[in-house]
């Protein structure tokens, strides 16, 4: 099965390739319209910030090919402002709009802490959850980020906690979305990269 | 649940092998670095950070390269940084497969370029080398390699790179490097209390009891070392299990 990326500039973008090679899957990196229509499995890298996303989804055309395509149910995985991307906007940006695909906003994390929230933390999953099948509750992941998407939403399927609690994975039939980088968490993370190319398959 | 505290090996190299030095001078081999990243990947490090502390613009293409092949070993974020001068520079460390860059010298000089790469690939990005040097009551902040100030206040100029958008700050006590006789947990505590950013340490480990010290007292959020992983006096693992069993949380790789 042939993973395509959506390639929009995202420094993050060889790091999923090389960990996608490591676990034999077959990707392809793309931001053309047509090369989204006709792609088996998507994955959105990002990394920076939303609104250089955002505007490369719509200055490249890639929002409508994407949000069809996801509509039609072809399995996606957004890392970190892949994931909040799929939330209806971000007070990073709060003129531009997200995919809107899961309801709520993206909201910045309180001051009261260190930001960026950036290095190994856990997460507490709070339902069955597909992507983290046969990973120890225990486990660390790689975050690296400063705005979050609300953890009240039904399709969160884990939750972290950095001052105030926020989606760490969210999960919606097709849909698969993580807030920490699989492709710098270890053998963690590989193991959740894992998981979706076996949904996806 | 809170973040752990974050160990970080750092790869100095001439721009293709990993070198050693005391106080910054006085040069020797320790290895490739593509085989270096490997062992500490499968170790349990958290991170890993390459510099290359030549900084000639003839052997930039090397470091790259070299950049490439460690980042192709790794499964844990990558640093990397030296001679970072423009935004371009930047670009193509990142482009080489690093996660963050790092600025020092270039930045103190002109704290745009902080400004420049944190628009560009996010402020956790961006991570301030600060080489701080006591100087009576405060430190200064050293440039060109530690061996020339800055004139600048390590504790403002810290505070002044948040605001110009950096993410981290890799501090390095200058008086310490390459003593063995600990970190700094004063310059740290200081540092880390008047930024709203994590802060790593570096410069004088040498015992387990070091580093939970610069946890504890010197509240860093991470601690960077270099040849005493290399030679594998310290191993991370064990290092690791040491500050789990004296109260430091840390991320035990099963």
């Amino acid at each position: 099965m042939r993973v395509t990326i959506i390639d929009y500039g995202a420094g993050n973008v060889p790091s999923v390739e090389r960990a996608l090679q490591r676990l034999g899957a077959e990707s392809h990196r793309t931001d053309l319209p047509e090369s989204i229509s006709e792609a088996k499995a998507l994955l959105l890298p990002g990394v920076g910030h939303y609104s250089a996303l955002v505007r490369a989804l719509d200055e490249q055309e890639m929002r409508e090919p994407l949000l069809s395509a996801i509509q039609r149910g072809v399995p996606f995985l957004g890392i970190c402002l892949g994931l909040q991307v799929l939330f209806d906007s971000s007070a990073e940006s709060p003129q531009l709009r997200g995919l809107n695909l899961l309801p709520g906003k993206v909201c910045a994390l309180p001051r009261t802490v260190k930001l960026p929230h950036m290095g190994w933390n856990q997460i507490t999953p709070n339902r069955e959850s597909p992507l983290l099948a046969g990973i120890d509750a225990s486990a660390y992941f790689y975050f690296a980020h400063s705005f979050a998407a609300p953890d009240s939403n039904g399709a969160t399927t884990a939750t972290c906690f950095h001052g105030v609690p926020f989606a760490a994975v969210v999960e919606q039939q097709n849909i698969y979305g993580v807030q920490f980088h699989p492709e710098k968490s270890g053998d963690t993370g590989s193991r959740l990269l894992q998981n979706f190319l076996r949904l996806a398959a | 649940m809170s973040l752990v505290h974050r160990i970080i090996p750092c790869l100095d190299t001439d721009g293709a092998r990993v070198v050693k030095g005391v106080n910054f001078f006085g040069l020797r081999d320790a290895g490739d670095p593509a085989a270096l990243a490997a062992r500490y990947n499968k170790e349990g490090a958290d991170e890993l950070v390459v510099l290359d502390i030549a900084a000639s613009r003839d052997r930039r293409p090397t470091f790259l390269e070299t950049i490439w092949r460690v980042a192709a070993e790794l499964s844990i974020p990558l640093t990397a940084g030296g001679g970072i001068r423009t935004l371009e520079d930047g670009r193509a460390v990142v482009r080489a497969g690093a996660d963050k860059v790092t600025v020092n010298t270039a930045a103190a000089e002109r704290p745009e370029l902080i400004s420049e790469l944190s628009r560009e690939f996010g402020a956790q990005a961006v991570v301030l080398a600060i080489d701080a040097k006591r100087n009576g009551g405060h430190w200064d902040v050293m440039v060109r390699g530690g061996g020339e100030s800055a004139n600048r206040d390590a504790i403002e100029w810290a505070k002044n790179g948040v605001a110009f958008g950096a993410g981290e700050i890799l501090l390095t006590s200058v008086d310490r490097d390459g003593t063995r006789a600990g970190f700094d947990t004063e310059l740290t505590a200081a540092i880390s209390r008047a930024v709203s950013v994590p802060v790593i340490a570096s410069g004088g480990a040498k015992t387990p009891q070091h580093f939970v010290e610069i946890f504890k007292e010197g509240t860093a959020d991470a601690a960077l070392a270099a040849s005493i992983f290399h030679d594998g006096v310290q191993p991370i693992r064990a290092l690791k299990e040491f500050l789990a069993t004296n109260g430091v949380e840390v991320r035990l790789p099963c």
